[in-house]
């Protein structure tokens, strides 16, 4: 299972992984982001699948079932649980 | 000093009323009452948890049902509901999918090694198509030959001859949930009304399939919204409830309610059960982030008796080991199969 905080783009909410999540502001004086910015995202994984491409950061078909899952980016292939 | 000989048993009137009126009658609490008891302290949640699972072992049996659910088409649904990462109104970041039918028998079959006895086929839509009804119905042939199992459906609003061609291909349960009180109901889907909804709960009764009408709690709704929901589920007398909690999803326009507080999702439970003695009462999405593991426990012994054993339509649920052995643990049978259709 791919984590959010070791690949290029988070998996949860696709921005990159040593930036700022989605729906968060950029940090107050316009310095480099904290390295923990994506662990509430990390934490989400851990709850979801994940929706975008670590690698090009493209939504991906994902597709959940009782006892998995797998996500599916057009570029980068398949990853399952 | 005095007591009044209710009063003597729990210290809460509700409740004393609720063992009589539900436990030994079998009579669902009023809305009025169902307040109370969502109102109840604190203090009070334990009390209103045993009683509940007594009400529970009364009425329904020891027995527990798990069930395994799927999304045969994810995404790109055409309706508002604020709570749905699978509406293609909002921005959400999950794309259509369709499910391929060997796909979709490996999944109940996996489901069905885990001791359920109903799976689910659910799908985004306001309500399904030719093309979905056909391969609703080339889904359900394919189970049926390789798979002992029930099958449920999920896929909106019905047609009445869609309910009869559901009803004639064997499907045991039909899924369509109230979601909120009717008060409520606007605030949360506004591309249909919650009459349109009865509308269908209505038509697979009368087609004699098992209606499964759940509830989705936690989106903002008042506590007297919450008994409203439940004495308006009670007076559906579905075959079962699922009982969900708001899970905020991104991109929905409820991404920002917070997460409801575990208390009141018990209170919950616990009322639910006691409007409804003799309903499956099921563990649905969102339990793992509201109440956490031992949400899990408090409910099965507080009223609980069918849970959703492993992932979620979107989302991921608890391992369904976790769940298969805390069942075992609390020495609670999961229900068996019976075939009736």
């Amino acid at each position: 299972m791919s984590t959010a905080v070791t690949e290029t783009y988070c998996g949860h909410c696709g921005e990159a992984s040593s930036g700022e999540p989605s729906g968060v502001g950029a940090a107050p004086d316009g310095g480099t982001p904290t390295s923990d910015a994506h662990q509430s995202c990390a934490q989400r994984l851990a709850m979801e699948p994940p929706r975008y491409c670590a690698d090009c950061r493209r939504r991906m078909k994902v597709q959940v079932t009782p006892l998995g899952w797998t996500a599916e980016c057009s570029r980068h292939g398949k990853r399952e649980s | 000093m005095t007591t009044q000989a209710p009063q003597e048993t729990t210290g809460y009137a509700i409740l004393d009323t609720a063992r009589e009126q539900v436990l030994e009658n079998g009579i669902g609490l009023s809305e009025a009452q169902l307040l109370e008891v969502l109102e109840l302290p604190d203090e009070a949640i334990p009390a209103a948890l045993e009683l509940a699972h007594e009400v529970r072992v009364k009425h329904c049996g020891e027995d527990v049902e798990v069930e395994g659910i799927i999304s045969i088409k994810t995404g790109g649904c055409p309706e508002d509901c604020h709570f749905c990462s699978q509406s293609g109104l909002f921005d959400s970041p999950v794309r259509g999918v369709w499910l391929d039918i060997p796909e979709l028998v490996k999944a109940a079959k996996e489901t069905a090694a885990t001791g359920a006895t109903e799976f689910c086929i659910v799908a985004a839509v306001r309500g399904p198509d030719i093309k979905l009804m056909n391969q609703i119905k080339f889904a359900i042939d394919r189970i049926n030959e390789e798979v002992d199992i029930n099958i449920a459906c999920s896929l909106g609003m019905l047609t009445q001859r869609q309910v009869d061609q559901l009803a004639e291909w064997g499907v045991h349960r039909y899924n369509h949930n109230l979601e909120t009180a009717r008060s409520y109901f606007p605030e949360v889907v506004t591309t249909h009304s919650y009459e349109e909804r009865l509308d269908t709960c209505n038509m697979v009764k009368a087609a004699g399939m098992e209606l499964c009408c759940g509830a989705l709690i936690g989106m903002g709704e008042t506590v007297a919204q919450r008994a409203e929901l439940a004495s308006q589920l009670a007076a559906l007398e579905p075959h079962e409830v699922p009982l969900n909690f708001l899970n905020p999803r991104p991109g929905t326009p409820l991404e920002n309610q917070g997460i409801m507080d575990g208390k009141d999702a018990l209170r919950a439970i616990a009322a639910f059960r006691l409007a409804m003695p003799r309903t499956v009462l099921r563990y649905a999405g969102g339990r793992e982030l509201t109440l956490g593991d031992l949400g899990t426990r408090e409910g099965l012994l507080g009223g609980i008796n069918a849970v959703i054993v492993g992932n979620y339509l979107t989302t991921l649920g608890r391992p369904a080991n976790a769940d298969l052995d805390l069942l075992v643990e609390l020495n609670m049978p999961i229900k068996e199969l019976q075939k009736s259709l």
